[in-house]
């Protein structure tokens, strides 16, 4: 811990400082050991790297019809998942405000968005693949688990942040507890939860790509056949094609944020 | 000038009677020890004190926004300490309430705020698709020409100064067609010349919409120069109720203690 | 009363706009749920399945821990978080340096720069697990590439913002000295971004720490590829070991990482 008198004192904080360094350094050296690092397997991996990217160009499009296709359930997984997830989110992070709600109402709501933040997005896509078979349908359910989590928390904050003198106000006017949400509250919300709609369904997109790699849908799964065939040609198509949606979709979130931005 | 008034309660006992009202936050320190008195017909009352005394305490009691510990509340002859639920809603919108810092939703216009008093009458649906009744619309317009923001209308509320902030809080009040009107310091955010007109305007209030009108307030002067009646409150009772004119320099080294800031 | 006045919210305009951006947003919806293949009676069959799910997994295969090797598997998934994140930071401050505007004064550098932190930010880790694996081969020297690659977009972008943000004051002064540009960095801006730094650092551990229990299930090293072989051999009692293991680093990550940031940042 640093106090403000040391911080004063330049000869008290710099050897601090390069304990510091010296502990990273150590753990490194520990860590570059332990996981087996050796100097030879980085350069023959630099020399397969070159082989991988020589083979990678120029990319593939010979089968633009399957990729097509992968990129149009891409988006449809984004899609359904974001309408439900954000649809679902909204009540749940409503409910998770603990300046709104009593605490029955706010610990089950909580308990729901921890559980869907407590694991990585591939480990529910794991187990959706089991409980539902291949296909988007379980791609689609684990990114509305991903999306209640993540909107979930940011919009219950986000209440949580509000002014609670309009509130007041609209009690005092006698207005039943849903208006008091749709005038009072809402207003000071809606943008950023614009914001958070339209960064969830960028992240979504993202997401939808690597789902696809357990099985549960989208472009991922072409993509992990692709790679385990050694077609790497077609790999570097499908990683151009990802990219490029995925940036056309954050240039389209900008857009729709400015209309919604007054 | 009429406003036209069409919501009223049952009209003849527009009237705020409180008896022996206790609040206490912590158990044996209460901050109201049994304040009783009424209030009727076109009265201006400013309720003065120093600061800490339960003056925001007393009126928030009398909507029930604060739990009341013990006594009554009659509002126009309902008894409003034993409402709860849909009863507190319904008893809520004949209390018109003017707050100090306004408490307008910033994002929204003026006459979307003003038409917000009107929530506690307009189902939740039609709130969700903003489809108030065009007589309400016709009503908010013409109140905001009657605190004299006409042309700020449609304007969003963060655009506007303190002082027409607070016009478009008591127009919003008045949209309740309250039986009685509680202002809770509704001039310490403001300057001198604008606290005035104020005071004015909800003396006006009083008078067009035949209602009295509640006022806590930190400033003699204007209370002085404003109500019809002052009621002194000093550590949780009434110290002095009575005329302006009778209010004496006693009084109020009674009520804020000391003499010197008197002279 | 005698003329009905109205009250609009939006100018034309806008509404228009808005409403152009709910029926897209609504008919992509109705395009997507009508041509998705979804067969409903799986979806029916779901908690049915699911619930089978979790009576296989019961009870917790406990045993494997140490038959298994996944303690060794969970501190390799540690050490991949730890040294992507450092080779992350090393990589991303050449790339935010050259992205922050008052920096690097030339637009097509700076744009260059942007181009390589979004790049990284949009293909995700395991598809840059992929693509290690294919030429390091499995095992965590993939994974620690793959970690620290996926990572230089998000630690290049604060940091970059954080270099944007300084106060220009001290640079000035030091520029004014006639110190050479390592100087201006080390004693000008280091100083101003070095807590934004290190928070972005702690910040991007705990995300790592998640993400480095999965890439193994691509075979780029860790405890996703213990997972991941429990997964294809049906051992569920044991994937249920794994998960548990996961969840609790995950836990003590985050709980670490909240306690550092009170206490020093």
């Amino acid at each position: 811990m640093t106090t403000e008198a040391q911080q004063k004192s330049p000869f008290k904080t710099k050897p601090l400082v390069r304990l510091g360094w010296l502990i990273l350094a150590c753990y490194v050296f520990y860590a570059l050991n332990a996981l087996d690092f050796t100097w030879e397997r980085f350069i023959n991996g630099l020399g397969n790297g070159a082989q991988f990217l020589s083979e990678m160009i120029p990319p593939n499009f010979e089968r633009w019809k399957l990729l097509v296709e992968n990129l149009i359930e891409t988006i449809e997984i984004a899609v359904i998942a974001s309408a439900f997830g954000i649809g679902l989110s909204l009540p749940i992070g409503m409910c998770a405000a603990r300046n709104l709600m009593p605490d029955w109402v706010t610990w089950p709501a909580r308990t729901v968005i921890a559980v869907c933040r407590s694991f990585h997005p591939v480990i529910f896509a794991i187990l959706f693949v089991k409980a539902v078979g291949f296909g988007p349908l379980a791609g689609i359910l684990t990114l509305i688990f991903l999306s209640i989590g993540f909107i979930g928390k940011l919009f219950a904050e986000a209440i949580e942040e509000i002014s609670l003198k309009p509130v007041e106000a609209m009690k005092a006017a006698g207005a039943p507890f849903m208006s008091v949400l749709i005038f009072a509250v809402l207003p000071q919300v809606f943008n950023r939860f614009i914001g958070f709609a339209t960064y969830q369904f960028d992240a979504n997109l993202r997401n939808s790509t690597m789902v696809g790699i357990v099985g549960a849908g989208g472009i991922g799964g072409t993509l992990f056949a692709a790679f385990q065939r050694f077609d790497y040609d077609f790999l570097a198509a499908i990683l151009i094609s990802i990219v490029a949606l995925i940036m056309l979709s954050e240039l389209l979130s900008v857009k729709i944020k400015a209309i919604f931005n007054d | 000038m009429s406003v036209e008034n069409t919501f009223k309660g049952n009209g003849e006992t527009r009237s705020l009677l409180i008896e022996n009202l206790e609040k206490e936050y912590v158990k044996g320190k209460p901050v109201l020890k049994g304040l009783s008195f009424e209030v009727s017909g076109e009265e201006t009352v400013g309720i003065i004190g120093p600061s800490g005394t339960g003056k925001s305490t007393l009126l928030r009691c009398i909507n029930r926004l604060i739990e009341p510990s013990k006594g009554s509340i009659t509002v126009a002859g309902q008894e409003i300490t034993s409402c709860s639920g849909k009863d507190l809603r319904l008893a809520r919108r004949r209390i018109g309430m003017v707050f100090q810092e306004y408490n307008l939703v910033e994002r929204l216009t003026v006459i979307e705020n003003v038409l917000c008093g009107r929530l506690g009458y307009t189902p939740v649906w039609r709130a969700w698709l903003r489809k108030f009744d065009q007589a309400d619309i016709n009503r908010a317009f013409k109140l905001i020409d009657h605190v004299g923001l006409g042309e700020f209308a449609t304007q969003r509320a963060d655009s506007l100064s303190g002082g027409q902030r607070q016009r478009v809080g008591i127009a919003r009040a008045m949209m309740q067609s309250p039986d009685v009107i509680m202002a809770d310091e509704p001039t310490s955010s403001l300057d001198p010349k604008t606290s005035v007109e104020i005071m004015e305007l909800l003396k006006k209030v009083s008078s067009t919409e035949h209602i009295p009108v509640l006022i806590n307030i930190h400033d003699v002067n204007l209370a002085k120069r404003f109500c019809d009646r002052i009621i002194g409150m000093s550590k949780g009772k009434i110290i002095f109720d009575g005329n302006p004119s009778d209010l004496k320099d006693s009084h109020l080294s009674e009520i804020y203690g000391g003499e010197d800031w008197l002279s | 009363m005698t003329n009905t006045m109205t009250w609009e919210r939006f100018t034309p305009g806008q509404r228009l706009a808005r409403f152009a951006v709910y029926l897209g947003a609504v008919s992509l919806f109705v395009f997507s749920l009508s041509t998705v293949e979804i067969i409903p009676e799986f979806l029916y069959d779901a908690p049915y399945q699911l619930q089978d799910l979790f009576t296989r997994m019961w009870p917790i295969d406990f045993a494997s821990y140490t038959q298994e090797n996944i303690h060794e598997a969970l501190i390799e998934t540690l050490n991949i978080a730890s040294l992507g994140t450092i080779l992350a930071l090393f990589l991303a401050v050449p790339v935010a340096l050259l992205s922050a505007n008052n920096i690097t004064r030339s637009p097509i550098l700076n744009w260059f720069g942007k181009f390589i932190l979004v790049s990284s930010r949009t293909v995700n880790s395991l598809v840059w697990a992929i693509l290690f694996v294919a030429i390091f081969g499995p095992g965590a020297l993939a994974g620690t590439f793959a970690i620290g690659f996926r990572s230089i977009g998000f630690c290049g972008k604060l940091l970059a913002e954080a270099l944007e943000e300084v106060d220009h004051g001290p640079i000035e002064a030091l520029r004014a000295a006639g110190a050479p540009t390592v100087s201006i960095l080390l004693k000008g801006y280091w100083p101003q971004v070095a807590p934004a730094f290190w928070g972005l650092a702690l910040f991007r551990w705990d995300i790592n720490v998640r993400e480095s229990s999965v890439i193994g299930l691509v075979g780029a090293g860790g405890i996703g590829v213990a997972l991941d072989t429990a997964l294809n051999l049906f051992r569920w009692q044991q994937v249920a070991l794994i998960l548990l293991c996961i969840f609790t680093i995950v836990i003590i990550a985050e709980v670490a990482v909240t306690k550092i940031r009170q206490n020093i940042i």
